[in-house]
């Protein structure tokens, strides 16, 4: 193994990434704006902690269409869970609940997806399979959930090279967890069968910088269609981490691409350190072969004890079990990530595959800590034959959980000595990650056999392909070529107004720097005044960039008339004010000068400017500033 | 060879041949539009002709055109072996023996690549491996008498049954569960309930909703909870057994001559009709609704009478009803008709010409409601009062299809009318009775105020 150890964040450079063998790859879910749900007719997109009734479910392992149990399906069934969902029955039917079987696809869910598809360069199934993808943790009430790979095989350009697209698939999206505590889960239906799309990039990027880059242009390249849907929780991110001879470890759900870079560094550092611990274990002589870990029940040995947690478990009549890891002295508190040490790894397995929820759920004669007493963790030690070499690691429950615990424990111990066990984590809010579930395999695909498969026409891509916003790389390109305002390029790219503008230039020749900052600064400064500026429709720009093509707006005028289209709900050319005629300027120009005479100026110098700006707030929409300027600044 | 291509055809069977590719194959399939590895799986019956499906390493499965098609690489072969793990059912002989006779149905189920849907597989120790729960109730054997889906059920399969529970309960068996595809059931449990008498132990049917390929089927519990009846209960009577809230909860036991599936996909389908189920069965106890039931027995005495007439229709009145409906039955030699008529029991006069010449060549004709709940009451109007003039009998509160079960049953014993009429309105199992509790009608309307607050309480 490579001398390398980890340093902060701060100064870890591309050649480190590179001496570690830093790999990661994204698996992004986007929700996609559709009125209805995948599956079933609901509303999509409501969200409500409200509910109106439960339903109580219990998960068991099935067989996969090749006849083998998923890992993870068997470890959800060890933890043996109530779980509850709560039902709002304005957001959720009894498909969802899994009493209805599925309704046919929804096919503007189908065709928003397959349009991204198109996006990524990918080439399309000519059919398509819906599968159940197992997941027994609960987050769907069938157990399973409805996917389907609908594009395979894409790539988009970064940096000097490519990141591949290696598939997406359109999903019914999953339940949102309310509390997981002991043997109960409580969940909350609103966002299930929501229709999401996964894709799924190569493991192409080398540090975490490169991830989070990559993570923000898939991000806006499906924007780009504007029918995705935006906002909290509608993108979220299961970032795959590598480092050499580790393991792809996938972290689940990050919720913001800022979050990616401290999350794979972490991830990586722990990885390495785990390696490293392997061949401190291999140097003590122990491997998985030579592994030895035994238990013993000591509720009778610790039944004096006054450490709280041991005390109140004695109290309640619990178990009291210790592990004893031979050799393993001094290693729960070896580091893996900052601040977290190994005994957190096992204390993880505990916790989701124990249901030993409440923390701390073990203690080890490794901690220096205040728990036992050290003539207590002796006479322990004694009773079950430890030596000074051992750790001995406490665990305490019931007897069915503290027995599923002692297993856990001797399991993750084991898994040390060969290497970073496949898992899926879960981002923590420090950055490090915790322990979710074992990483699932195709043993957990099914298909499904409600649904018939779906052929996808080449009639139907043509027509996706029609209606397709420019790839925004190369829209990007000619953005940066026309000028326009750079502040504007992205979010031009992914506004829903990129077509319009290509329109505006093509067809109403109309300046491309004031398209970009019309369509995309205006509605900034209109909401920053609290106009609803998801009232401006393309239309609406459309007959406003007319007018002022006729010469019936000023540029300022513009903005007037986006204001009160979005109060009239339309834009109306009643809405414009008369075209001001030379003469009748002229006459504005002496009213206002009456009414200035009338006003203590603090700057009589700036008379004329005053008088400029007093005549500009009655004719802005109709005049350009630079004629009347002309009229005010050239009269005497 | 059809199993080496299994389901495909047109195009897509020539392609394959043409490469040589059989199903299970392990391939790298080259199309003008792009290159997939996979494994090329059986196609459903029912696809079309245009597409190979194959299974991606992933585990998904997507469909390449045929058409497209440049070149099939073989790389190896896969072959699924889709097997419940078998482990020998345990035996304790301080455990009530069950035997559980299989017909068909989801409560153990596989894939079947022909049709795309599921079919049925069980034994000992398949159930053992997949719900291992069951032997803490009872020493386990299973025997495959059908594998059809409910719906195919007929005369054949219900008589093979009846005799079946015979045999066993002969043989000495504690309890017998019986394994049911859930569209019919009740139409098994009547005729059961009928050519079953006087048994001695439980009989208990079961199924499932959600087949037991799925991670949340009501399968293993449905069966813990008929297998735990069987084994223990002192409800010696024809029973199903399913879920009573759709939440994995409880089941309930419900008599086989009063029951009935309501929702064509809900897990709590069944439901007692016109009066309450018999008990609650949890994995822990059978908490019995009510005390008139039959009790278990030690002695062996059953009396089996598989006795069935098949010429017997059910008419489903609807108003515009024409007599010649009637009339084909006439003329196919039917030998009864159970009507389910409306509100009290009723149908259109231009029927009563049909009728009468029914009843004058001997037919039976027995009225039921299909309203479902409540009682046939022929007094009420000038029209039963004019039916029953022409022969119609009244047939209480027997549901429909129990009505249809037994005058199938009735009529294969005898063809004299009174004796039919003697069999059909003699209460055998609680298929009528005397009267309808005031709970025995509870169809609670949602929205009100008050059944909101009773659904938010109760897990439903």
């Amino acid at each position: 193994m490579k001398d390398f150890l980890f340093k902060p964040f701060e100064e870890m450079t591309e050649k480190d990434y590179e001496t570690i063998g830093f790999k990661s790859g994204l698996e992004i879910h986007q929700q996609l704006l559709t009125d209805k749900k995948l599956f079933c007719r609901c509303p999509a997109g409501r969200y409500s902690t409200k509910y109106h009734a439960e339903i109580l479910r219990h998960m068991r392992p099935t067989l996969s269409e090749l006849g083998e149990y998923d890992g993870t399906a068997l470890m959800e069934f060890k933890t043996k869970k109530d779980i509850i969902y709560r039902i709002n029955r304005d957001t959720v039917c009894t498909y969802e609940m899994d009493d209805t079987p599925p309704f046919l696809i929804n096919d503007d869910a189908l065709d928003i997806a397959l349009q991204c598809g198109l996006l990524f360069d990918c080439s399309i199934v000519d059919e398509l399979h819906i599968a159940r993808k197992q997941y027994l943790d609960g987050s769907i009430p069938t157990g399973f959930q409805r996917t389907a790979i609908f594009a395979l095989d894409g790539k988009i350009p970064y940096k000097n090279r490519t990141i591949d697209i290696v598939q997406m698939s359109i999903e019914e999206d999953s339940c949102r967890e309310v509390s997981d505590q002991g043997h109960t889960r409580v969940y909350v239906t609103d966002r299930l069968g929501m229709p999401l799309i996964e894709t799924v990039t190569g493991p192409n990027m080398r540090t975490p910088f490169e991830v989070a880059e990559v993570a923000e242009i898939c991000a806006n390249i499906v924007r780009s269609t504007n029918k995705v849907r935006r906002g909290t929780g509608s993108a979220r991110e299961d970032v795959n981490v590598s480092v050499e001879g580790g393991t792809r470890i996938e972290i689940k759900g990050v919720p913001k691409i800022n979050r990616i870079p401290l999350l794979t560094y972490y991830e990586a550092m722990r990885q390495w350190n785990l390696l490293r611990l392997r061949e401190e274990l291999h140097k003590r002589g122990i491997t998985k072969d030579t592994f030895q870990a035994s238990s013993e029940d000591i509720t009778k040995i610790v039944k004096k004890a006054h450490y709280l947690p041991v005390r109140n478990a004695i109290e309640q009549g619990l178990k009291i079990k210790c592990v004893v890891l031979k050799g393993f002295a001094g290693l729960l508190n070896w580091q893996t990530q900052t601040d977290t040490y190994f005994s957190k790894e096992i204390s993880d397995r505990v916790r989701v595959i124990a249901c030993l929820t409440t923390i701390p759920n073990i203690i080890h004669s490794d901690s220096r800590g205040d728990n036992l007493l050290s003539a207590e963790w002796q006479n322990i030690k004694r009773s079950v034959n430890g030596t000074d070499s051992d750790t001995l690691v406490i665990v305490w429950g019931n007897e069915q959980d503290t027995d599923m615990a002692v297993k856990e424990i001797i399991i993750r111990a084991k898994e040390a000595t060969i290497g970073v066990p496949s898992e899926t984590r879960q981002a923590l809010r420090d950055g490090t990650n915790g322990f979710e579930r074992i990483l699932p395999g195709a043993d957990r695909m099914y298909p499904d056999t409600d649904l018939p498969p779906t052929r996808i026409t080449d009639e139907r891509i043509n027509k996706l392909k029609e209606d397709l916003p420019e790839k925004i790389w190369i829209s990007n390109e000619w953005y940066i070529k026309l000028g326009i305002p750079e502040d504007t390029i992205n979010d031009l790219a992914i506004s829903k107004f990129n077509k319009l503008f290509k329109f505006l230039l093509s067809e109403l020749k109309i300046d491309p720097t004031l398209a970009a900052v019309v369509l995309i600064q205006f509605p900034k400064r209109l909401e920053k005044m609290k106009f609803d500026t998801s009232l401006i429709t393309v239309e609406m720009m459309k007959e406003i960039f007319r007018a002022y093509k006729d010469g019936l707006l000023t540029r300022d005028g513009i903005f007037i008339a986006m204001q009160k289209s979005i109060t009239k709900g339309k834009f109306y050319s009643e809405l414009l004010p008369k075209p001001v005629t030379s003469k009748e300027l002229e006459v504005i120009i002496s009213k206002s000068e009456e009414e200035i005479s009338a006003m203590r100026l603090f700057d009589p110098d700036k008379r004329k400017e005053i008088l400029l700006g007093h005549t500009m707030n009655k004719v802005r929409m109709t005049v350009e500033g630079q004629i009347v300027k002309e009229k005010i600044f050239n009269k005497s | 060879m059809a199993e080496d291509y299994k389901g495909y055809r047109g195009k897509a069977l020539s392609t394959l041949k043409n490469f040589g590719a059989q199903v299970w194959s392990d391939v790298e399939i080259e199309t003008t539009k792009g290159n997939y590895k996979g494994i090329i799986l059986p196609r459903s019956e029912t696809a079309d002709q245009f597409h190979i499906v194959i299974k991606m390493p992933i585990g998904y499965n997507i469909g390449v055109a045929a058409e497209n098609v440049t070149d099939i690489k073989i790389r190896g072969r896969k072959e699924a072996h889709y097997k419940i793990p078998e482990k020998d059912f345990p035996r304790d002989p301080s455990k009530p023996n069950v035997k559980l006779l299989g017909t068909g149905g989801t409560i153990a189920s596989r894939l079947d690549y022909r049709t795309g849907a599921v079919i049925p597989a069980f034994s000992p120790g398949e159930l053992y491996g997949s719900v291992p729960e069951l032997a803490t109730f009872c020493n386990l054997d299973t025997e495959k008498l059908y594998g059809v889906f409910s719906e195919n059920m007929g005369p054949e399969q219900w008589v093979g049954t009846a005799e079946a529970i015979g045999r066993e309960i002969e043989k000495g068996i504690d309890g017998i569960v019986i394994g049911h595809g859930t569209d019919t059931m009740h139409h098994t449990a009547a005729i059961l309930s009928f050519m079953v008498q006087d048994s001695p132990i439980p009989i208990v049917m079961v199924g499932s909703q959600r087949s037991s390929d799925r991670p949340s089927s009501d399968a293993a519990l449905n069966l813990m909870h008929s297998v735990k009846t069987a084994a223990d209960s002192d409800i010696a009577e024809v029973m199903v057994c399913m879920f009573g809230p759709t939440s994995d909860y409880y089941g309930l036991l419900h008599r086989g001559t009063r029951v009935r599936k309501m929702h064509s996909s809900y897990r709590s389908t069944f439901r007692t009709i016109g009066d309450i189920p018999i008990a609650k069965v949890s994995r822990e106890e059978i908490t019995p609704l009510r005390q008139d039931y039959k009790r278990r027995r030690k002695d062996r005495n059953v009396t089996i009478n598989t006795a069935f007439e098949e010429k017997v229709s059910i008419v489903y009145y609807y108003p515009n009803m024409m007599p010649d409906i009637i009339d084909s039955l006439i003329d196919n030699d039917y030998k009864g008709i159970v009507i389910a008529g409306t509100g009290l029991g009723h149908v259109n006069k231009p029927l009563y010409p049909s009728l009468k010449r029914a009843h004058e060549k001997g037919i039976a004709i027995y009225m039921t409601v299909q309203t479902l709940w409540g009682f046939v009451q022929m007094y009420v109007y000038d029209t039963g009062r004019d039916m029953m003039e022409l022969g119609v009998i009244p047939a209480a509160n027997m549901l429909p299809e129990v009505a249809y079960m037994k005058l199938c049953w009735a009529l294969g014993q005898s063809n004299d009318p009174q004796k039919v009429k003697e069999i059909m309105l003699t209460p055998i199992a609680g298929e009528i009775t005397e009267r309808e509790p005031s709970n025995g009608y509870l169809i609670y309307q949602g929205g009100l105020p008050e059944v909101e607050e009773f659904i938010a309480k109760y897990v439903k």
